[in-house]
Order: C-alpha cells, then structure tokens, then sequence
C-alpha cells in the first residue's frame, strides 16, 4: 500500500484537490519538462479504453517519462488464469507507478493493497474513476475562475453515471448548488441524496429540462442516456430527447455558463451546440493531460513546483 | 426472565448461549458460529415464542466460549443478539452483541462485477448504518442491508 496512490476521488481531501489543481494549472502553461526522466510508468489496461491511456500516456511522454504495458489483457498472463494480484506483483517489479483500468469494480483498490507501488485508477468498471474527476473539477474552475457557490446542473444519466456521482462528491467542499435533470429511471441515486443531506448541500430534482433551469446554471453537465438501461425501448425512445441539449436553449442563458460532457456524446448535445463559445468538451478532454500529469507527479512524490521529490518512501 | 428459565432447560454447566436470534437469521448465524466444524454438544432451537420478536432462535454451545470478534460478527444479521457466558451453571457475562466497523471475510459481496468474487481474496465491508445495518463493499462501494448480506 503506497500513500500516494489514487484509487477514489474521495481518497483526496480539499487540501490534495486544489493542490492538484493548482499543478494541472502550472502544466497547462508548461507541458513539456524532463521531471520524470529515469521514471518508468505501466499503463495496464486490462479493457480497452483509447482516449484514457492515449492521455496517460501522452502526460507521461510530455514530462519525459517511458511507459510500458497492454491494451488488451486477452495478449497477456490474465487470459491464461494469472490472478490480478500476481500481475499486479509481477509488474511492481519493474516499474515506478502503475496506471490501470479493469472491467471488475474495486480491481484498483485491490491491486493498491498488494504492492508498494504507487497505484493509479484510470477507471474500475462503473465504480471510480478519478482522473476523469479531476479533469472536470479542473475544467470547471478554469472556465469560472472559482469553485465556490456554483449552480451545476446534471442531465441525462444520473443513476449509472459514474462521472456525475465522482464529481458531486469532490463538489462538496465548495458549496454548490445542484440540479438534477432526468427521468424518474435514471435520477440520482438515494444514497447521492443523502450525501448532500448530510453535507448541507443544496439540490432540486426535476424532469423538466426547462428554460428557467439551463439560465440559473453556471454549469450543465450533460451524460449519455444509454439505451441498454432500459428495460422497455419504448420508454427508452420516449426519454432519449427529452434530455438533449440544442443551441436555442442557451439564448437566455448566462455569459459563464459551460457545457461539459465526458465524451463520447451520441445525440444529447445536438452538432448545433458545437459552434456555441460555450460549449466546452472538447476543451475539456484537453485538460485531461494536465490534470494527469499532476496527477502522476502526485503519485511518484514529485512536486514540478519545487522540481524536486517531496518526502516519498 | 424468559431467559433465565430456557437456561435451566438445556441445563448448560459451560459453554454459550445466543439468544433473542430472530428466526430468519439464526441459520445463518449457526454459519458463522461455524457449528459444525464442533465436537462439542450444541442445542438450537428454531421458531421459538419470544415475546419481543414474535418467533426465535437460540444456539446454545456446551463446553466453548467464543472469542469476542467470533460473536460480534453476528451483530450483522441479528443485531438484538444476547449472549450469556455459563461457567458452573451460571451466567456469569450477559451482553449484546455489537457490530465491529469492518466485516473481514464472512460476507460475499452482492455484485457480480465486485473483485473480491473474481479473485482469491478475502472480503472486506464497512458498516455504514446502524438501524437499520447497512454495510458497504470496501472494494466496489456496493451497499447492501445487513439483513441482505449473504454469509460465506
């Protein structure tokens, strides 16, 4: 167990969160330095997630790291019986830090429990995935030049969505206030509720999209209604519009307002909102390579605002 | 009082006696006593009066007395639990069994997706609620009612 790993936004406290920001900050302005040269980083990806390792990997090559690893777990020892602990012990052996992404939920708490090496999770089936949180977070404040007392509204897929539940709770320390749009099969989760219930957070819940709540927001954050949620197609069919975005709602909307969205969108967000300057999610996948080269520096215990390695074991 | 004269019935020299199990826990309560694995004589009764939970159970163990962390353990699927410690046919300890903070290895997570049900590993829950129990999964996050759990 290393201290420095991220399995869960909620391992972060507001100190660690605006620190990281801070840092995504700094890359943004300086992505290229040798900081991680002699530093080897295995990128694991027991299932194929393109946009994530292309990231991981870019942020590592940018601070002058090397990476080793797979993409499809079927081309290695897991796919002839091999446990996770023992690739995860295997590997400990030759490199600095691990990044990985596994189809089973808790895979990254569990490989953090069996190596010394710094653990990174870069997505648990539809448990955690934290670095798509930090890029949000950091999006989010890059686009509003504060945290603090925002109005976020959350559309689409607030049941199974793991990006708006990571997000809520790494809100919590700034007091916002928070909309949830959607139909009744895909609201936010009881157990969500209550974590703002217990943390005097300040929601509605609606499943009107309406014109009075896209002009209060300072953010909207869209997700993908899928359709393999639904049990009955026609109910899928009757839903899928309902909650999609086009550039006429935004005419009242507020001069800061952004529109975020973890990508990959399919007809939520219509082509018309592209052209809009406040559509943000293409910007917002680009603050994924600085929110995980801060990331990875916080996990190898290198601080590129001093340069030099923090007190890492 | 109920108790005290069901006691004198098994006519316990040593050993332990669980009572006020409600009936639909106590099987799974007999499991996690490991029961079966003794040698020593073990009396349960099932679907006994009880005047606070309607129907009962009660596991009675001659000649063991089991370590505290065993008996708390119960306190996940029978949190109304009492055990009496019986040394010479008397009660000599009567409590409550409480739940510890994490559960370690005795409870199988309800998500097929969860590691801990695709690797040899153990379990691990965090109690997260108290009345009702509620336990969390330490790896995937899934909750589930204590009632609910379902035990190894």
């Amino acid at each position: 167990m290393n201290k420095y790993s991220l399995v869960s936004i909620a391992d972060l406290n507001k100190d660690e969160l605006l620190a990281l920001l801070e840092r995504a900050r700094y890359f943004e302005e300086h992505p290229n330095q040798k900081i991680l040269d002699g530093k080897v980083v295995a990128t694991l990806f027991f299932e194929p997630s393109t946009r994530t390792r292309l990231s991981f990997e870019t942020a590592v090559n940018r601070l002058g790291g090397r990476v080793i690893g797979f993409y499809d777990a079927s081309t290695t020892s897991s796919s002839k019986g091999e446990t996770l602990h023992d690739t995860i012990k295997m590997v400990s052996n030759y490199v600095d830090l691990i990044v990985m992404r596994h189809y089973l939920e808790g895979a990254a708490r569990w490989a953090s429990e069996v190596t010394d090496i710094p653990v990174v999770n870069a997505g648990d089936g539809a448990n955690q995935h934290p670095s798509q949180t930090m890029l949000d977070l950091y999006s989010i404040y890059k686009t509003q030049g504060r945290l603090n007392d925002l109005t976020i509204t959350m559309v689409g897929d607030l049941k199974y969505g793991r990006t708006v539940h990571s997000l809520l709770m790494a809100m919590s320390y700034f007091n916002p206030t928070f909309n949830f749009v959607a139909c009744k099969e895909l609201q936010m989760p009881e157990e969500y509720l209550k974590f703002c219930d217990e943390h005097g957070i300040k929601y509605t819940i609606t499943t009107d999209f309406s014109p009075e709540i896209i002009n209060a927001s300072d953010i909207i954050y869209m997700t993908r209604v899928q359709r393999e949620r639904f049990t009955d197609i026609m109910e899928y069919e009757r839903v899928k519009n309902l909650y999609t975005l086009r550039n006429d709602m935004l005419a009242n909307s507020r001069d800061n307002l952004r529109i975020l969205h973890p990508l990959p969108r399919v007809n939520e967000i219509a082509y018309d909102v592209d052209d809009n300057p406040k559509a943000y999610y293409f910007d917002q996948a680009r603050n994924g390579l600085y929110a995980r080269q801060a990331i990875i520096c916080r996990a190898l215990g290198i601080d590129p605002l001093n340069n030099k390695p923090s007190n890492a074991q | 009082m109920t108790g005290k004269k069901e006691l004198a019935v098994a006519a316990l020299r040593n050993g332990t006696v669980i009572d006020h199990i409600p009936s639909s826990a106590l099987f799974k309560a007999v499991r996690i006593l490991g029961i079966e694995n003794l040698d020593t004589s073990v009396t349960i009764g099932y679907n006994l009066e009880s005047g606070k939970l309607g129907r009962k159970g009660i596991i009675k163990v001659a000649d063991v007395e089991f370590d505290e962390a065993t008996l708390n353990r119960i306190a996940l699927i029978a949190p109304t639990a009492v055990v009496n410690i019986i040394r010479d046919f008397n009660v000599v300890e009567k409590r409550q069994v409480a739940l510890p903070d994490t559960i370690v290895g005795i409870v199988k997570c309800a998500n097929p997706k969860c590691i801990t049900n695709n690797e040899p590993m153990l379990t691990r829950f965090v109690v997260v609620g108290h009345d009702p129990v509620a336990i969390r999964c330490h790896y995937c996050n899934h909750t589930v009612a204590g009632k609910d759990a379902e035990v190894l």
